[in-house]
C-alpha cells in the first residue's frame, strides 16, 4: 500500500498497463513529454517511448476515431481527450462508430481495447467549458459503458479494468478530486469489477446514490444526517453504463427512500433514468418520492458556482425532506 | 518550435495557390491503346484478368440487384457504375492483407478480393448467413477474412480510423497498409482533415483514396468546394498526393502501387485523387434526371473504364469476344441463381437482436430480452420472422 492522489493513481494504473501489454498506447493533446496538462500521463513517453505515448493535434474526432482505427486493428488505445466539456467534437466517433463497432459487423470487428480519459465535472472555477459532467449524453448509447472513480484506489483499479474490459469505455475522471483525493492504493496490477455498485455504508432509513465527486459530498451530507438520527445507505454506483439496477433496487427496497445526485443538470439526467426504474422496481415499498439533487438546468456557471452545485447543505436537505415526508 | 524557414517579403503579398496546377496521370486511352511516352505497370495476364472479372462482376451484379430492387426484391441498392476502374485497380495494387477500409461504393474491392455471390446477396438480403446478422441496410459489407472493414453509413468517419489502423500496423511491424475510401462530398467533413493531418503527423502507412465522380448526391463538385479538387489539400498537410484518371485501369494502378511503396517501406501516407464519374443514381432511391443531363451522362458513358481495360486486353491478345460472352453469361446466371437462393433463406435468429451490442448481452438488455420473447409468444402472428424463435418458452 502507497498513500496516492488520484492522479498519481492513474499514472499508475496506465504505467501497469503499458507495462504489462506492449499494445496498450497513450495519447491526446499534450499527453507527450508534458504528461498531459493534468500529468495524469508523466513519464509514460520518457519509459515507454514516443510511439507508445505521444501527442496529438488537437481534433477531438480525429483522436477517437484514430483511436477507433487503433483498437479494431487489435491495439489497446487508451485516448485523452483533455477536458470532458471538449468531447463533443468526438460525439460521431464515440457514439456512431465506437459504440456500434461490434453490433454492425455482427462481431468480424470491434473496438472493445478502447478506453477514453476524461477529465469531468465543477468545482475548480471552471465555467462552462472547464466543469461539465456529460454522462447522460453517452448513457443513451448501447455499446458504451462508462465509469466514473470516486478515490484513488477506486480509479486505479477500475481503470486498470476499463483498459481490460473487452468493450469501449469512457472513463470520467473527476478532476476535483485529482490533487484532492488522497488515500492508500494497493501496489501492482489489481482491477475493480465494472457494472457493479458498492454499497459503501449500509443504514435502513433512506439509500443516497452518486458517483465520483459526489461522493464526497454524500459523505458530508450523511454526516450532518446521521447527527439527526436518520440512517443513511450509501451507494457508490461506479458504473453508469451498464448500471447495476439489483443493488440499487435492494436497498430502496429495504429503505423505502432513495436520494440520487448528480453534478449534470436535472432535465435528462441520469438520475431521472435511475429514478424510472427504481419505482418500477420498488413502487410498493416507497416511502417517499424519489429525490434528485442535481446541478441546475443551466450552462455551469463561473462566479455562482456555489449556488449551482449540488453541496452537501442540498443533499442533507434532500436527505431529512424524503425521510420526513 | 518549428523547422519550416520562413521567407520574408516587404509588401503584402496572397496566394491562393493557383499558380501550382496538379497533372493527371493517364496511361490508357479509350481504344486500348497506350499515351505516348507511357509505360504500362507490369501486371501479369493472371492478375489482369483477375481485375478484368471483378470489374465485369461488379458491373452485372450492379445492374441485375438495382433491377431487383425495382422489382421490390430489395429495400435499397447502390451501384459502383463508372467507377470500377478507381476502386478495382487500387485494390489490386495492393497486397491481399491490407486493410481496406471503404465508404460504401466500393463492393468492387471486395469482388476482387474474392467475396463470393453468395456472401454479397447474404448481405443485400440480410438472410440468416449475413456475416452482420441483418443489422444493417444492404451494401453495408463487411469481411474479416478479406480485410474489408464493415461499412459505416455516416461519411468520412472510417478516415481518421484508418489513419489509427494504420499506426497499428506500423508498430505491429507486418509491412501492410490501409486504403481508406470516400468521396469527393465526404472530404468536406471535419473527420478528412482530422484523418489525413493525423496520418501526416503520425507518418503512418496509408492511402487516402478519393473518388471524385463528380457528385455528392445531388451536389456537383463545384458546389462541394472552390478549389481545384482535392487533391491541392494535400500540400497542406504535406503529404504525398497524385491525381490519376479514374477509369484508367492501368493509371490507377501504377499511382496505388507507387503509393503503397511510399506508405509501407518509408511510412509515408499518400493522398490519390481519382478522377472519375458517377453513371448511376447514387443510390436506388435516387433520380440524377433533376440535376444533370443525359448529354453529360453520355460523355461520360464514352469513357466507360470496362470498356476501356476490355480494349487493352484485346489488343494483348489476352481476352477474347468468346471469353467475354461466356463471362457475362455465366455471371448473369450465377447472381440470378445465387440471389434466389439467398431471398429464400431465413431471417437472423431473434437473439442477433440483443447480441454484440457489448461482449454478453448485459443484464437489463437482457430483461428487456425477456419481455419482448414474452410479447411475440402473445401475438405470434404480428410477429412472423421471429414467432418460430419463442415457441415452448414459458
Amino acid at each position: 500500500m502507497a498513500k496516492m492522489n488520484m492522479l498519481q493513481a492513474i499514472n499508475d494504473a496506465l504505467d501497469i498497463a503499458m507495462a504489462a501489454n506492449e499494445k496498450v498506447m497513450c495519447f491526446g493533446e499534450d499527453v507527450g513529454v508534458f504528461g498531459g496538462v493534468f500529468r495524469a500521463t508523466s513519464n509514460l513517453q520518457q519509459k515507454y517511448g514516443k510511439d507508445r505515448c505521444f501527442n496529438t493535434p488537437l481534433v477531438e474526432q480525429g483522436i477517437i476515431g484514430f483511436a477507433n482505427g487503433l483498437a479494431a486493428q487489435g491495439s489497446f488505445p487508451v485516448a485523452e481527450i483533455q477536458f470532458a466539456d471538449y468531447i463533443f467534437p468526438a460525439f460521431d466517433q464515440i457514439v456512431n462508430e465506437s459504440a456500434k463497432f461490434r453490433y454492425r459487423s455482427g462481431n468480424l470487428f470491434n473496438v472493445g481495447n478502447m478506453t477514453i480519459r476524461t477529465p469531468y465535472g465543477g468545482g475548480i472555477a471552471g465555467g462552462l467549458y472547464h466543469s461539465q459532467s456529460p454522462e447522460a449524453y453517452f448513457a443513451h448509447t448501447p455499446g458504451l459503458k462508462i465509469v466514473v472513480p470516486r478515490n484513488p484506489h477506486q480509479a486505479k483499479g477500475l481503470l486498470l479494468a476499463s483498459i481490460n474490459d473487452p468493450n469501449p469505455t469512457i472513463f470520467f475522471e473527476p478532476k476535483r478530486l485529482y490533487r484532492a483525493s488522497v488515500g492508500e492504493v494497493p501496489e501492482g496490477e489489481y482491477q475493480l469489477p465494472l457494472g457493479e455498485a458498492e454499497v459503501l455504508k449500509e443504514g435502513t432509513d433512506v439509500t443516497v446514490l452518486g458517483w465520483g465527486a459526489q461522493m464526497e459530498v454524500i459523505d458530508k451530507a450523511v454526516e450532518m444526517a446521521e447527527k439527526e438520527g436518520f440512517s443513511c445507505e450509501v451507494i457508490d454506483l461506479r458504473t453508469i453504463l451498464p448500471w447495476d439496477v439489483d443493488t440499487v433496487a435492494e436497498s430502496v427496497l429495504k429503505t423505502g427512500r432513495l436520494v440520487i445526485t448528480h453534478e449534470a443538470p436535472l432535465t435528462g439526467g441520469f438520475a431521472g433514468e435511475i429514478a424510472a426504474t427504481i419505482q418500477e422496481r420498488c413502487f410498493l415499498y416507497l416511502e417517499s418520492p424519489i429525490a434528485r439533487v442535481t446541478g441546475m438546468d443551466t450552462p455551469f456557471p463561473l462566479v455562482l458556482e456555489k449556488e449551482h452545485f449540488p453541496n452537501h447543505l442540498k443533499v442533507y436537505e434532500a436527505i431529512r425532506e424524503s425521510v420526513e415526508f | 518550435m518549428t523547422t519550416t524557414k520562413y521567407k520574408s517579403v516587404y509588401t503584402p503579398v496572397f496566394t491562393d495557390g493557383s499558380e501550382y496546377h496538379i497533372p493527371t496521370l493517364k496511361l490508357l486511352k479509350q481504344d486500348g491503346s497506350l499515351y505516348k511516352g507511357s509505360k504500362a505497370p507490369d501486371i501479369s495476364k493472371d492478375k489482369a484478368l483477375r481485375i478484368y472479372r471483378a470489374m465485369v462482376t461488379t458491373r452485372i451484379l450492379d445492374e441485375r440487384m438495382l433491377g431487383a430492387q425495382r422489382q421490390g426484391r430489395l429495400s435499397f441498392y447502390m451501384q459502383c457504375t463508372g467507377e470500377e476502374a478507381s476502386v478495382i485497380g487500387s485494390a489490386a495494387a495492393l497486397n491481399d492483407a491490407d486493410m481496406i477500409m471503404a465508404q460504401y461504393r466500393e463492393q468492387g474491392a471486395l469482388a476482387y478480393r474474392g467475396f463470393t455471390i453468395d456472401e454479397f446477396m447474404n448481405q443485400l438480403f440480410g438472410n440468416e448467413k449475413d456475416y452482420g446478422k441483418g443489422r444493417q441496410m444492404p451494401v453495408h459489407y463487411g469481411s474479416s477474412k478479406l480485410n474489408y472493414m464493415t461499412i459505416s453509413s455516416p461519411l468520412a468517419t472510417q478516415i481518421p480510423q484508418a489513419t489509427g489502423y494504420a499506426y497499428g500496423q506500423k508498430m505491429a511491424g507486418d509491412g501492410h497498409c490501409t486504403i481508406v475510401y470516400f468521396g469527393e462530398g465526404a472530404a468536406s467533413e471535419g473527420d478528412f482533415h482530422a484523418g489525413l493531418n493525423m496520418a501526416a503527423v503520425h507518418r503512418v502507412p496509408a492511402i487516402f483514396f478519393c473518388r471524385n465522380n463528380g457528385y455528392a448526391i445531388s451536389t456537383p463538385a463545384n458546389e462541394q468546394f472552390a478549389a481545384d479538387g482535392i487533391a491541392p489539400r494535400g500540400f497542406g498537410y504535406k503529404m504525398d498526393t497524385i491525381r490519376v484518371d479514374g477509369n484508367d485501369i492501368l493509371a490507377v494502378y501504377q499511382a496505388t502501387e507507387a503509393a503503397r511503396k511510399l506508405a509501407v517501406e518509408e511510412n509515408r501516407p499518400v493522398l490519390i485523387e481519382a478522377m472519375t464519374y458517377r453513371l448511376a443514381a447514387h443510390s436506388s432511391s435516387d433520380d440524377p434526371s433533376g440535376y444533370r443531363s443525359k448529354d453529360e451522362e453520355a460523355v461520360w458513358r464514352e469513357k466507360d473504364p470496362i470498356l476501356r481495360m476490355q480494349n487493352w486486353l484485346t489488343k494483348k491478345k489476352w481476352w477474347s469476344e468468346s471469353e467475354e460472352k461466356e463471362l457475362q453469361e455465366r455471371m448473369r446466371r450465377e447472381v440470378l441463381e445465387t440471389m434466389k437462393r439467398a431471398q429464400k433463406l431465413p431471417p437472423p435468429p431473434l437473439e442477433s437482436l440483443v447480441t454484440d451490442v457489448y461482449d454478453e448481452v448485459p443484464p437489463l438488455l437482457n430483461e428487456q430480452f425477456e419481455k419482448l420473447k414474452a410479447h411475440i409468444r402473445k401475438y405470434p402472428n404480428e410477429y412472423p420472422k421471429s414467432a418460430a424463435h419463442v415457441q415452448g418458452g414459458a
